[in-house]
């Protein structure tokens, strides 16, 4: 199987201060993870987990302060903007907000011609037509009648219906959606996944979809990845994780769905407390403070990443032999 | 035994572009120790509804007509220096964003005495009370000596119940109390929503978009659309026998583990309530809807017992 973006043992920090001090947070620490050609690689992970910074790193629009980003057998880690820029258009972010992720002075039709403009040079009227052909493509019909509206025109759901034309307008290879559908209700989040199935079946892209809801992913993710405090706990395929979950967090996760965690066979575990300060992330293995299966050794020594066979591999001491 | 009665309630906004009606004719009963989930999407009149229980909605919204009647006393009807009392020590408030009820400026231990103080209570007590609240939402005392932005989301969401249940309030509004937060948090509040349901025997009033919360956690479940209650019933009833196909396209709608296929979403997008559909307020998007659904706002009727659906399929 062949590889479209590969991330290797990357480590990404910012800056925060807080009451005039300086300290750096690292928000993804020395992960690696691979995306195969048609593949969507489902990313799980509660806020502050480095999920949506990992998926920023993997389109270059961070530079990490370590490691490689690999994009169709290239190092683009260290390239240079004006290098990466004839890229960018093979690969796209969906992000969770539409209302930030359309400049709200612009009308859609411009939104929408803008990066064709920029990447292709594309003529006025040859772009216009095109912009018409991305918003009937997403359901937004007559097109006409969106081109000059302003995203606050929309509602939720149209405008990332809008936000996805734009992305898909490029015909990009590789898709990083963080949280496309948390923002919106629940009747309409399908039709929204839905449209980012097709558009994958078509075009034939590759999908990093990011997320909380591993439910969401059990039902349309390839591979799973789990990420704590971050790093990565577990990785796997989607019926291994979901059916035979490994690391004591992604357990927790998968516990504390309302409904479906008593519809699946599954030892159930509870964690303490909440997940702790990225600025300053507990000794030993990360989730320790919280475990309920903490062995003496994890409060000392990170665990390593174990592989334990399938593909599959786990941060975690109970499985270490 | 009811704590609670609402009558045929009405609420309005009169915004510049028009008049909106969020709450159209709502009435139900809360008993003592019951949770009632009221589940709806954006703009189903569920928040407004919850405001409009402690007689808070705000301008400019209006409650047109109707009863609350907390106690045997309709508290639209109470002057605002009593509603002033009433609110916080019989019925209460848990928004979903924490900073909505705390100032950042001040530490919590401030905010929660000036709570207590305003309701009657005196100095030292105000501090046992403080000590065995936040004990009993679970936080460590030195909770009261931190500023909001020193705590989590989970922390501030617990000191929030605790002064929503320190004066013992018979019922407990809480409008998507864990929305904001991660699933395993969320699970550890829920879990102590339970609990204080259990311990005080409050009332709890659930408001959620969640179906799979209200399931899972509620004793009744209230859906709403568009303002209208489209189905009322038990939780076990309501799991079995959903009737209404907006409630069976909610639930259509969550993510089962593993399937294979995708759930199904509705469509359409949810109704301008500036200009209500005629009839049947979800008929647009409804897959069965009849003739008669267009013209004809359909009725509340009890299909089995403590079971009411809105719907002419069921008339």
């Amino acid at each position: 199987m062949s590889t479209i973006v590969e991330l290797l043992d990357v480590v990404m920090d910012f800056e925060t201060s807080s009451l005039g001090r300086k300290q750096k947070v690292r928000a993804v620490d020395r992960v690696s993870l691979r995306i195969n050609k048609g593949e969507i690689y489902g990313l799980v992970g509660e806020s502050g987990s480095g999920k949506s910074t990992l998926g920023r790193v993997s389109l270059r629009l961070y530079k990490p302060v370590k490691g490689k980003v690999i994009f169709e057998n290239k190092d683009i880690t260290y390239l240079p903007e004006r290098v990466i820029r004839p890229l960018r258009r093979e690969m796209q972010l969906i992000p969770q907000d539409p209302y930030g992720a359309i400049n709200p002075a612009q009308t859609i039709g411009e939104a929408l011609i803008e990066p064709l403009q920029v990447h292709f040079n594309t003529s006025k009227e040859e772009a216009f037509n095109r912009a018409c052909r991305a918003l009937e493509e997403v359901g937004l019909i007559p097109p006409e009648d969106f081109m000059d509206r302003r995203p606050m025109e929309l509602s939720g759901g149209q405008l990332q219906r809008a936000v996805i034309a734009r992305a898909m307008i490029l015909r990009p290879k590789y898709i990083v959606a963080d949280e496309p559908t948390s923002n919106l209700d629940a009747s309409i989040r399908t039709s929204v996944i839905k449209l980012l199935l097709d558009f994958r079946e078509k075009y034939d892209q590759s999908i990093l979809f990011i997320t909380h809801d591993i439910a969401l992913l059990s039902l349309i993710a390839n591979r799973i990845g789990v990420m704590y405090l971050a790093q990565l706990v577990e990785e796997g395929s989607v019926e291994q994780v979901i059916k035979e979950p490994l690391h004591p967090y992604t357990k927790a996760l998968l516990s504390a769905i309302p409904l479906i965690s008593s519809q699946i066979g599954l030892e159930k575990v509870y964690l303490k407390g909440e997940i702790g300060d990225p600025a300053n992330p507990p000794r030993g293995c990360r989730l320790h403070p919280r475990c309920p299966l903490v062995l003496e050794e994890c409060k000392s020594r990170e665990p390593p990443l174990i592989e334990v066979g399938n593909g599959r591999s786990v941060k975690c001491w109970l499985y270490y032999k | 035994m009811e704590v609670l009665t609402v009558n045929d309630l009405w609420v309005k906004y009169y915004t510049i572009s028009g008049i909106v009606s969020a709450v159209s004719g709502v009435s139900f009963k809360l008993r003592k120790s019951e949770m009632l989930a009221i589940v709806g999407e954006s703009g189903s009149g569920k928040s407004t509804l919850g405001l409009a229980l402690l007689n808070m909605v705000p301008k400019p919204g209006r409650i047109e007509r109707g009863e609350v009647i907390l106690d045997g006393v309709n508290i639209l009807k109470s002057s605002p220096r009593e509603i002033m009392k009433i609110r916080g020590s019989r019925i209460s408030m848990v928004f979903q964003d924490p900073f909505t009820t705390l100032d950042p400026l001040r530490k919590i231990v401030d905010q929660f005495e000036e709570f207590l103080i305003e309701h009657g209570v005196d100095k030292t007590r105000a501090r046992s009370i403080i000590k065995e609240y936040l004990e009993a939402v679970g936080l460590p005392e030195r909770v009261m000596y931190s500023y909001p932005h020193q705590l989590s989301g989970g922390q501030k969401q617990r000191v929030s119940i605790a002064m929503a249940i320190a004066l013992n309030p018979q019922v407990v509004v809480a409008d998507e109390p864990t929305t904001a937060l991660d699933v395993i948090v969320q699970k550890q509040i829920m879990d102590l929503v339970d609990s204080i349901k259990e311990k005080y025997k409050s009332s709890i009033v659930l408001i959620t978009h969640d179906l799979a919360l209200a399931l899972e956690r509620a004793d009744t479940v209230m859906v709403m659309y568009g303002g209208n209650i489209m189905e009322y019933a038990g939780k076990t009833e309501l799991y079995g026998n959903m009737k209404h196909p907006y409630t069976r396209g909610l639930f259509e709608a969550l993510p089962r583990i593993l399937q294979k296929t995708l759930p199904k979403s509705l469509p359409g997008n949810p109704p301008d309530l500036r200009y209500p559909p005629p009839g049947c307020v979800f008929h647009p998007r409804c897959e069965f809807a009849m003739e008669k659904c267009k013209s004809e706002k359909p009725p509340l009727i009890e299909v089995s017992k403590d079971h009411i659906v809105a719907c002419h399929l069921y008339g």
